[in-house]
């Protein structure tokens, strides 16, 4: 049977007091996990390996993360901002993520805000409902 | 790796698991300070020996292409004093591996106590750090730690 929302939600959560040390009650929904859950570069590897046990499922590289190898394309980034071509990339590479507020200011350092535990929910979801 | 701090491998299973040993001997200055009259092995060094383990047990896994460096203790949990004397085993585990990053899981015994537990995140750096270059000499996996490798049949680099 197909896994509810709220289940991967759950398992999300539990994922991320695992892999960041956190309180289960700081993995709320909205939570970016650079920004309000402290979470460094290698804690997102950590994150994909857990989630691959969690959910029985691959994810390949970059494609939960992947915007590490555009920010040295200068087509895409140019003054430390998103260029409309590198923002129109992104809406491709990353579907399960909300741009709405990022788009009015692509600045590259706010990347990092984008991953939220609703994102990732959003992806495992996606990646789920195509098995 | 610019110093060995267990003795020797007693198991090797390229990519899977590793097992290896490590004595601990009043000779040990460090113990003389930590702590006077009562002698124990500094959970620090503990970590450093799975490290080594495990570190090893990955960088196996891709051949010794890669520069193995730890970059993240998931847990680590210590069950009890190690004193001079000791004889540690130290048991590792490679739970995930990508080309970018290792997770391995790991106890420590000595006879059938349980000492500890410590699970640790390798990274492969070259894969890594948006792309920042290191030298190409593999400087983790140096001809030091090749004596470690004799007596399991993996003393050489596979060409």
């Amino acid at each position: 049977m197909a896994m509810s929302r709220d289940e991967i939600l759950r398992l999300v959560q539990g994922v991320m007091v695992d892999a960041l040390g956190i309180d289960e009650d700081e993995a709320a929904p909205d939570a970016s996990l650079m920004g309000d859950l402290g979470a460094e570069s290698i804690d997102f590897l950590d994150i994909v390996f857990r989630l691959e046990k969690v959910f029985g499922i691959k994810i390949p590289r970059e494609e939960l993360f992947p915007i590490e190898n555009m920010m040295t394309n200068p087509e895409f980034v140019s003054n430390g901002k998103l260029t409309a071509k590198g923002l129109a990339e992104m809406r491709i590479r990353m579907p399960h993520t909300d741009l709405a507020s990022f788009e009015g200011d692509p600045d590259i350092n706010k990347l990092g805000d984008l991953f939220t535990v609703n994102s990732i929910v959003n992806y495992i979801e996606g990646k789920l409902g195509k098995k | 790796m610019r110093w060995i701090w267990i003795d020797k491998f007693v198991e090797f299973e390229s990519g899977k698991r590793a097992v290896s040993v490590k004595n601990v001997t009043l000779a040990e200055e460090h113990l003389h300070d930590h702590f006077p009259g009562f002698p124990v092995m500094p959970e620090c060094l503990m970590i450093e020996a799975m490290a080594q383990t495990a570190g090893i047990l990955v960088g196996q896994a891709k051949n010794f292409e890669e520069k193995v460096i730890l970059a993240k203790i998931n847990k680590c949990v210590f069950f009890d004093y190690v004193r001079p004397g000791d004889t540690l085993k130290l048991e590792a585990n490679i739970e995930s591996i990508a080309p970018e990053a290792a997770g391995t899981k790991g106890k420590i015994t000595r006879d059938d106590t349980l000492v500890a537990e410590i699970d640790l995140m390798f990274s492969h750096i070259d894969q890594n750090i948006g792309g920042k270059k290191f030298p190409d000499e593999n400087f983790v996996f140096t001809d030091m730690f090749a004596s470690l490798m004799q007596g399991i049949g993996l003393s050489e680099k596979k060409a």
